[in-house]
């Protein structure tokens, strides 16, 4: 093996620009599949990161005010949300929804504890907006709103990290079990909550049976979500549900079923289907070209393998009278062709990887309300890397095998006299 | 002497286009430590012998037995392997792969043989050196005149210790002082009792062998002794 190596870097060592420019191209092709590959997570990454920790099976409704004159009612009557919306929804599709929550709004409030104080929107919520939303609570900060504070009315308040550092600031003290005074009403703080890609929200979060108590609001909510089963798959049955469900919710408020304006919904899975059929379809591309790529590389490989064996065609009957046999001499092309791919194609390997690891430290997470990120962290894992390798050698090995086999073809002593 | 080569009725035909019988009927034997030439004009089948003697080339009909194995419808690998084995060749256009040196080219046949790499250097070495040609191992082919580059063909013919020596018109690319000189080592190596078997049309150097085997037409003409080294270097039959 020691002297099969030998005697393949002797040949490469006498062609050195050959084997440059044949090992460049293969060297090229790995770097754009690479980079491409690269650039592909790159927006993929970016599309992740905008979901976040939201969960992405989610819709929200919100009523509107009607277009269309239906069942007697004039157009322009407001549609607004309420408890029997919540009952209808949670009682009357199990197939399709998980779980439902109702949600108040109501607007900022001035939350102050001792001299501290801060502008926060307030909003009352149930126990399952936590990781629909993507809010996380850090251990020994508490907990979130629970089943009992909504059975029981408490006056209980979840505020955000920012929140904290601003009502507690300067102050070692503990904020879990601490009253504020929320626009003249006190509540206990029992949870500090955070959202991993929005440090600055300060919204905090109440129980929505207090709300109601406290703030009057009887009857209406600011709207309702719900968290989709996994019936729902694809766009299809996503589609499908949401007509049934609309008709449904116009049956209940009297409005007509081709009312658009009456009802507004935001179904965040619908846009995280689309997104990942996107993200699948970059995925595909990406590799369909980087192959492509590659393989015209490999090509050009096999072609100065086959312009190779013709040149040493002579060479080959020599070794072939002084007892070399086919299988060695098919060895000594493909293992080159091997050689010249592998070596040149880890160089690509290690240049592309380089350059998207490079490239990545320009393109920093970005947060906020509206933030947006196209592109993130543009590289490949090593999985990649790996399967890239095997496809290097296998492609040169097949790149070697047809001139080897070609070579070993010609006889003997044609080859000896071959000019 | 033992019998090394034993021919008996080798036909062999080419069948690109119209088919052409090269060899006749063949019969030849020629025994251990003989230093024999082949002589013919072109197209009286000498060349086809000596690759069939060589296991380069098949036979159609016959037998071919070497050192008592009987060669016929080898594979590619059994070929090689025998070639390895038996035969060391020497070309008229030497043969030399021009990106190794005088020694690397001297120790290619033991490569073959799985010799590694150190051990098959240095009796590379070994034989340049017993062919006067040891300054000259670590040179590229391209840098060494036509006698040279012959000698260390011979060189690379030996350190296999073939049975057979088959030389293809060795000294049809040299001039006449160098063919001498190439002759005289070719002799010195029958000296040691290897078998030699010189293909040739120039009858100076039939001359110099001790039995001479005329091809005409693809039928042996006649075998001559010429152990008095007699043969006229007019051929009067060629000239006829």
């Amino acid at each position: 093996m020691v002297s099969l190596l030998y005697e393949i870097w002797n040949t490469i060592r006498q062609n050195k620009m050959r084997t440059f420019l044949t090992g460049f191209a293969v060297a090229w092709g790995i770097f754009m599949l690479i980079v491409l590959l690269g650039s592909g997570n790159g927006l993929k990454h970016g599309f992740a990161a905008n979901w976040g920790d939201r969960m992405v099976n989610v819709v929200q409704i919100w009523g509107g005010r009607t277009n269309i004159p239906y069942a007697g009612f004039q157009s322009g009557r407001w549609i607004g949300l309420d408890d029997n919306d919540l009952r209808f929804t949670s009682q009357e599709f199990p197939d399709e929804i998980n779980a439902t929550m109702g949600n108040i709004n109501l607007g900022s409030k001035n939350i102050s504890y001792g001299t501290e104080y801060l502008s926060s929107g307030l909003r009352g919520v149930e126990p399952d907006i936590m990781p629909v939303e993507g809010f996380k609570i850090a251990q020994g900060n508490g907990r979130f709103i629970n089943g009992l504070d909504i059975r029981e009315k408490r006056k209980v308040i979840v505020i955000s990290q920012r929140a904290r550092e601003i009502l507690f600031k300067g102050k070692d003290e503990e904020a879990i079990g601490k009253n504020v005074n929320v626009a003249g009403t006190m509540y206990t703080v029992v949870g500090i909550y955070y959202m991993e890609d929005r440090q600055d929200i300060t919204n905090s979060f109440i129980p929505l049976s207090t709300a109601k108590m406290v703030y009057g609001r009887g009857i209406n909510l600011s709207n309702l979500a719900f968290t989709l089963s996994d019936k729902i798959t694809d766009e299809k049955t996503n589609t499908d549900f949401m007509n049934r469900y609309k008709k449904r919710f116009a049956e209940e408020h009297q409005i007509s079923p081709e009312d658009d304006n009456a009802i507004w919904y935001w179904n965040r899975f619908g846009n995280y289907v689309q997104i990942t059929s996107v993200s699948g379809f970059i995925d595909i591309a990406v590799w369909i070209i980087g192959i492509f790529t590659l393989l015209s590389g490999i090509v050009g490989v096999s072609n100065i393998m086959l312009i190779t064996v013709r040149e040493r065609t002579r060479e080959f009957g020599i070794r072939k009278s002084m007892g070399a046999s086919p299988m060695s001499i098919l060895k000594l092309v493909v293992l080159e062709s091997i050689i010249i791919t592998t070596i040149f194609g880890y160089i690509g390997l290690v240049c592309g990887v380089g350059i998207t690891e490079f490239a990545a430290q320009f393109f920093e997470p970005t947060s906020g309300r509206d933030s947006f990120n196209a592109f993130l962290n543009p590289t490949v894992d090593i999985g990649v890397a790996v399967q890239a390798t095997a496809l290097l050698i296998m492609a040169g090995t097949l790149a070697g095998l047809f001139p080897a086999l070609k070579a070993v073809k010609i006889k003997t002593i044609e080859a000896i006299n071959d000019k | 002497m033992p019998t090394i080569i034993k021919l008996k009725n080798i036909n062999k035909t080419y069948y690109s286009g119209a088919p052409l019988h090269v060899l006749k009927g063949i019969d030849l034997e020629i025994d251990r430590g003989e230093l024999v030439s082949i002589m013919g004009a072109s197209g009286s089948g000498k060349s086809t012998l000596l690759n069939i003697l060589g296991i380069l080339d098949n036979y159609d009909t016959g037998e071919y037995h070497l050192n008592d194995v009987l060669i016929k419808n080898l594979s590619e690998t059994r070929a090689a392997y025998f070639r390895n084995k038996l035969i060391g060749f020497i070309f008229q256009s030497f043969n030399l792969i021009s990106f190794k040196n005088a020694m690397e080219n001297v120790a290619l046949p033991l490569y073959y043989q799985k010799t590694g790499r150190k051990t098959r250097n240095k009796m590379a070495l070994e034989y340049l050196d017993r062919l006067g040609l040891k300054e000259w191992a670590y040179h590229m082919p391209n840098e060494l005149s036509g006698g040279q580059k012959q000698r260390v063909a011979i060189a690379r013919a030996l350190i296999s210790k073939p049975q057979i020596i088959l030389a293809d018109e060795p000294t049809g690319a040299l001039d006449s002082k160098t063919s001498a000189e190439v002759l005289d080592v070719l002799k010195k190596v029958n000296a040691t009792g290897m078998t030699m078997i010189i293909v040739t049309h120039e009858s100076g150097i039939a001359n110099q062998t001790n039995k001479i085997i005329r091809l005409k037409d693809g039928v042996i003409e006649k075998i001559e002794d010429n152990s008095e080294h007699s043969f006229s270097h007019f051929d009067i039959q060629n000239i006829k």
